[in-house]
């Protein structure tokens, strides 16, 4: 929607989507990749992913995009994993929309904080009316590809 | 011509002042040798310089300024009686013969200055005596003048309460009494310019009275501030006696600057009190005279009085305020039957801001003024001046603001009525207003009464209204219309199923008479309304006896249905697609088989019949295939059905890649990974095997079409596959298979008719990475990779 991207880049003129699966705008990817500092991270909606929300489905697609962070959605439910190939992370609905995957969706979102090989991540919930914030810490060891 | 007048002005004001210090002059050497009578002489030739008719206001002012700093030597003179040993009674009578009238009236002010100051004589004979002589001068300008003199010397000798001029028989009265035929006298004197000169020099005689209208409207400021003049005086002398001068004078200038003059002047507390007697005025003045202007101010001033004083409430009610007004302002609009309709639907404006101020919790006052705008804007004229509709907008607009709860504004049963007076543009620009208004207050609708009403009110958005197409609308602005009302729906909410259930019923029958362009952004904000509803209530299927629709999960997956299915045609096949899934799978959740059964089955035919771009196919099977694989509540049969059709149409997508990817994407309906799920590993297989023989098909079909045979994604893609499903524990995928791919691929890659392609190189490095790593994950991962080199 218009309004809801224009306010994005309100935020941020720096904006990277891909599509979901009621968006209509054929210019949005189905994923997308891109670099920041020394991390590769890939983009998709994971509708595509079957099954949904599936781990091991979810890093077959980060072995495809060859990202060290991959960044999904479509469960409204927030989830941040680490493997051996590198880190998964939904951050779940920022309305709190309804799913048919997830029961009571709590609004959140992800703030990820890259620095060198670092990677912090702040998960913001609003739980009950109170914002949670919580923070997962990860690396990247220089020789490997991967991330532990 | 006006440029030799007024350079003719400027020589006159110049050969005035020039008389005025010339003869000063000598007036002084008189004062310095205390020679009384060559005092009385030269000050009575620089008086005679006020005896111009030549002047304009403005530069009249400008000579009287100068005589006047004189004047107030020649007192301190008077006042002195050892420089010029004349009592002060007898040089009352010495002034008197000076030739001219204006000079002698001017001098007898003066002594009658230090007169009162002496005490000699009662202060009220002494004013009494001054203010009459003055009518001896009848010029406008120069009578204007003088009594401003008059005023100006008088102010501070007035017998007021505790000043030294009160007592015996001087009394507050008295003083009233003076500064009203004061004020009386001048005002005569200013309208009478009004008639004075040619009708061409109109204009500028207006500009004149404008620029002399504060020396009339000083004599209010006095009596304001007559510390004796208490309410009741007020009521009863001060009040009438002035409105009784405005009525009678029949000057639209004075009328109207001097309504003004007596709100602000006079303390609100007062107005409050003289309500009836000051409305009683109003109709009374000439029909040209700006009157909501002035009632506007009047009201504006008493809603900051209660606003600032909250504890006078009471009497507000007590002298019916309100009544008075709103009939005052029913008269008004009924007398002045020239008034433009902008004119009355400001005066509703005042109204409406005062109600809200001073009696917010009267509902029924606010619906009366909103009626009595009904009855205006139904008189016949229409609302075709755009500040008239602006003001009927900003009138709609109050009890908005006021009230941040958008319910109170639902209950007044005038409000729609107003609203069906606005053209059509002008409805949605309210009825944006509205839902502006419950998005930033975060109202919650809750009823389906007032989910009625609401939707009575922003019918403009809802429907077409008589007379508009959709198609004559930006389509920008649609959008954003329709986006508003769509957000509007998630704020209808109510916890009681059975109530929700009827808001969604009334907002159903709403969205489902917009005309097709609004569907596809109405109807998904209501379907998910529902499902969350369907989700609160799961579990509970009983039958709820005696509601027509009971709020059941199957009533309102029937009611979804028949939703729905207006989609299509719009035609919005895809989201009606989407919509259905979702519907499915919450029908799953409540273990309705035959409800989701009929949701994939309205998918299909959608898939079959509507959507025909190959790139929307894919992703629609996509989804189909998701949500069917979540599904366990179907039994063997449908399940069967559903997967066959599921597969079938994977396999006959356009493009072989696409094929593939549907076709294993497929593996996974057969192998759900909780404890009841099926885990059917031989069609797993099959799948994985027909994707293969595809990605096969579609190397050779490359390099026949192409010369090459493209990249070797899809067979990693499928080895990942594998891996998944041996990770799972599927017997029927053998690590003699994965080796047999990995093996293929490595074929492949060497090969020259292949190309090369870094992303697939890359993939296919970090699979075999993770089949090192399990590899070397040791325990009973590490034992099933053991066999599976690398």
């Amino acid at each position: 929607m218009q309004e809801v991207h224009d306010y994005f880049k309100s935020l941020c003129p720096d904006l990277h989507v891909t599509r979901g699966e009621y968006d209509e705008d054929s210019r949005y990817p189905e994923n997308k990749t891109l670099t920041i500092g020394q991390f590769k991270l890939g983009i998709c909606h994971g509708h595509q992913v079957i099954p949904w929300g599936d781990l091991d489905s979810l890093a077959m697609l980060q072995r495809q995009l060859d990202v060290d962070i991959l960044v999904t959605g479509h469960t409204h439910q927030f989830k941040a994993y680490k493997h051996e190939g590198g880190v998964v992370i939904n951050p779940g609905s920022a309305t709190g929309a309804y799913s048919s995957f997830t029961y009571d969706v709590n609004p959140s979102f992800v703030l990820m904080d890259i620095d060198g090989l670092r990677v912090v991540v702040y998960v913001y919930e609003l739980i009950d009316g109170e914002v949670k914030v919580d923070k997962i810490d990860f690396k990247k060891t220089a020789t490997t590809r991967s991330a532990h | 011509m006006m440029l030799n007048g007024a350079e003719d002005e400027d020589k006159w004001l110049a050969e005035g002042i020039a008389g005025i210090q010339q003869n000063a002059f000598y007036m002084h050497r008189a004062l310095d040798s205390n020679n009384l009578r060559e005092v009385l002489k030269y000050s009575a030739q620089m008086l005679s310089e006020l005896r111009t008719s030549k002047l304009s206001p403005h530069k009249y002012y400008e000579l009287y300024m100068r005589a006047f700093d004189e004047l107030r030597k020649l007192e301190m003179f008077f006042k002195d009686e050892s420089k010029h040993g004349v009592s002060v009674v007898d040089l009352y009578e010495l002034v008197q013969h000076a030739g001219n009238i204006l000079p002698r009236l001017y001098l007898l002010c003066t002594v009658g200055s230090v007169y009162i100051k002496s005490k000699e004589a009662p202060a009220k004979d002494v004013l009494k005596d001054l203010v009459e002589m003055c009518r001896g001068v009848q010029h406008p300008i120069r009578g204007l003048f003088l009594r401003s003199y008059l005023a100006q010397i008088s102010r501070d000798k007035l017998p007021d309460i505790g000043s030294e001029y009160e007592g015996g028989a001087d009394t507050v009265m008295d003083a009233v009494e003076f500064v009203l035929q004061n004020f009386t006298e001048m005002n005569k004197l200013w309208v009478r310019l009004q008639n004075q000169g040619l009708g061409k020099l109109r204009e500028k005689r207006e500009k004149e009275r404008s620029e002399l209208r504060d020396l009339v409207g000083k004599n209010l400021h006095v009596l304001g501030q007559i510390e004796g003049i208490d309410l009741q005086m007020y009521k009863d002398t001060v009040l009438p006696r002035v409105l009784e001068q405005v009525v009678n004078c029949k000057d639209e200038l004075a009328q109207y600057y001097l309504m003004d003059c007596i709100i602000q002047v006079f303390p609100d507390e007062y107005h409050l009190q003289t309500l009836e007697i000051l409305l009683g005025a109003f109709p009374q003045l000439q029909p040209t005279v700006d009157i909501k202007t002035v009632l506007s101010q009047l009201m504006e001033r008493l809603s900051n009085y209660a606003a600032s004083n909250p504890e006078v409430l009471p009497e507000f009610l007590q002298v019916e305020a309100f009544a008075k007004l709103s009939s005052a302002i029913g008269k008004v609009i009924e007398a002045q039957v020239d008034m433009p309709i902008v004119g009355a639907i400001t005066l509703y404006v005042s109204l409406l801001t005062f109600t809200l101020r001073v009696h917010p919790d009267r509902l029924d006052y606010v619906d009366q003024v909103l009626g009595a705008c009904v009855k205006k804007l139904s008189s016949g004229q229409k609302l075709e001046d755009s500040r008239a509709t602006k003001q009927v907008v900003a009138l709609l607009s109050a009890p908005l603001e006021k009230y941040s709860d958008i319910v109170s504004a639902l209950t007044l049963s005038n409000y729609p009525r107003v609203m069906d007076h606005l053209d059509n543009g002008t409805n949605k620009v309210m009825a944006m207003v509205i839902i502006q208004s419950i998005m930033k207050n975060n109202t919650c609708i809750s009823t389906a009464d007032k989910v009625e009403v609401l939707f009575e009110l922003i019918k403009g958005l809802i429907k077409d209204l008589d007379g508009t197409g959709v198609d004559e609308l930006d389509e920008e602005d649609f959008k954003e219309e329709q986006n508003s009302v769509a957000r509007l729906i998630h704020m209808l909410y109510n916890d009681e199923p059975q109530e929700m259930l009827k808001i969604i019923c009334t907002v159903r029958k709403h969205i489902m008479a917009g005309g097709v362009k609004r569907l596809p952004f109405t109807i998904p904000p209501l379907v998910f309304s529902a499902l969350r509803l369907v989700r609160h209530l799961q579990g509970q299927d009983g039958e709820i006896v005696g509601e027509e629709v009971p709020a059941t999960p199957k009533k309102i997956f029937q009611l979804l249905n028949q939703t729905i299915e207006a989609l299509p045609s719009v035609p919005s096949p895809e989201l009606a697609l989407r919509l259905y899934l979702q519907c499915a799978e919450a029908a799953n959740d409540c273990d309705l088989e035959h409800a989701a059964y009929e949701f994939f089955t309205q998918a299909f035919i959608l898939y079959e019949e509507e959507i025909a771009d190959s790139k929307a196919q894919v992703t629609a099977i996509h989804l189909i295939i998701g949500s069917l694989q979540r599904m366990n509540v179907f039994g063997i049969e449908n399940r069967d059905t559903l997967t066959h059709k599921a597969t079938g149409y994977s396999a006959r997508l356009l493009k072989k890649p696409d094929q593939c990817r549907a076709v294993y994407a497929c593996s996974h309906l057969f192998w759900v990974d909780d404890q009841d799920g099926i885990k059917d590993g031989e069609r797993v297989l099959l799948c994985l095997k027909r994707a293969l023989r595809i990605a096969n098909a579609a190397q050779q079909m490359a390099n026949v079409a192409r010369g090459s045979s493209g990249p070797v994604t899809l067979f990693v893609e499928i080895l990942n596959k594998y891996l998944y499903f041996f990770e799972k524990g599927n017997q029927q995928i053998t690590s003699s298979a994965i080796q047999g791919l990995v093996e293929l691929i490595n074929t492949e890659m060497q090969s020259d008719s292949t190309t090369q392609n870094p992303t697939s190189d890359a993939f296919f490095a970090s699979t075999l990475r993770y089949i090192q790593f399990q590899k070397q994950k040791g325990g009973l991962i590490g034992e099933k990779y053991e066999s599976i080199k690398v």
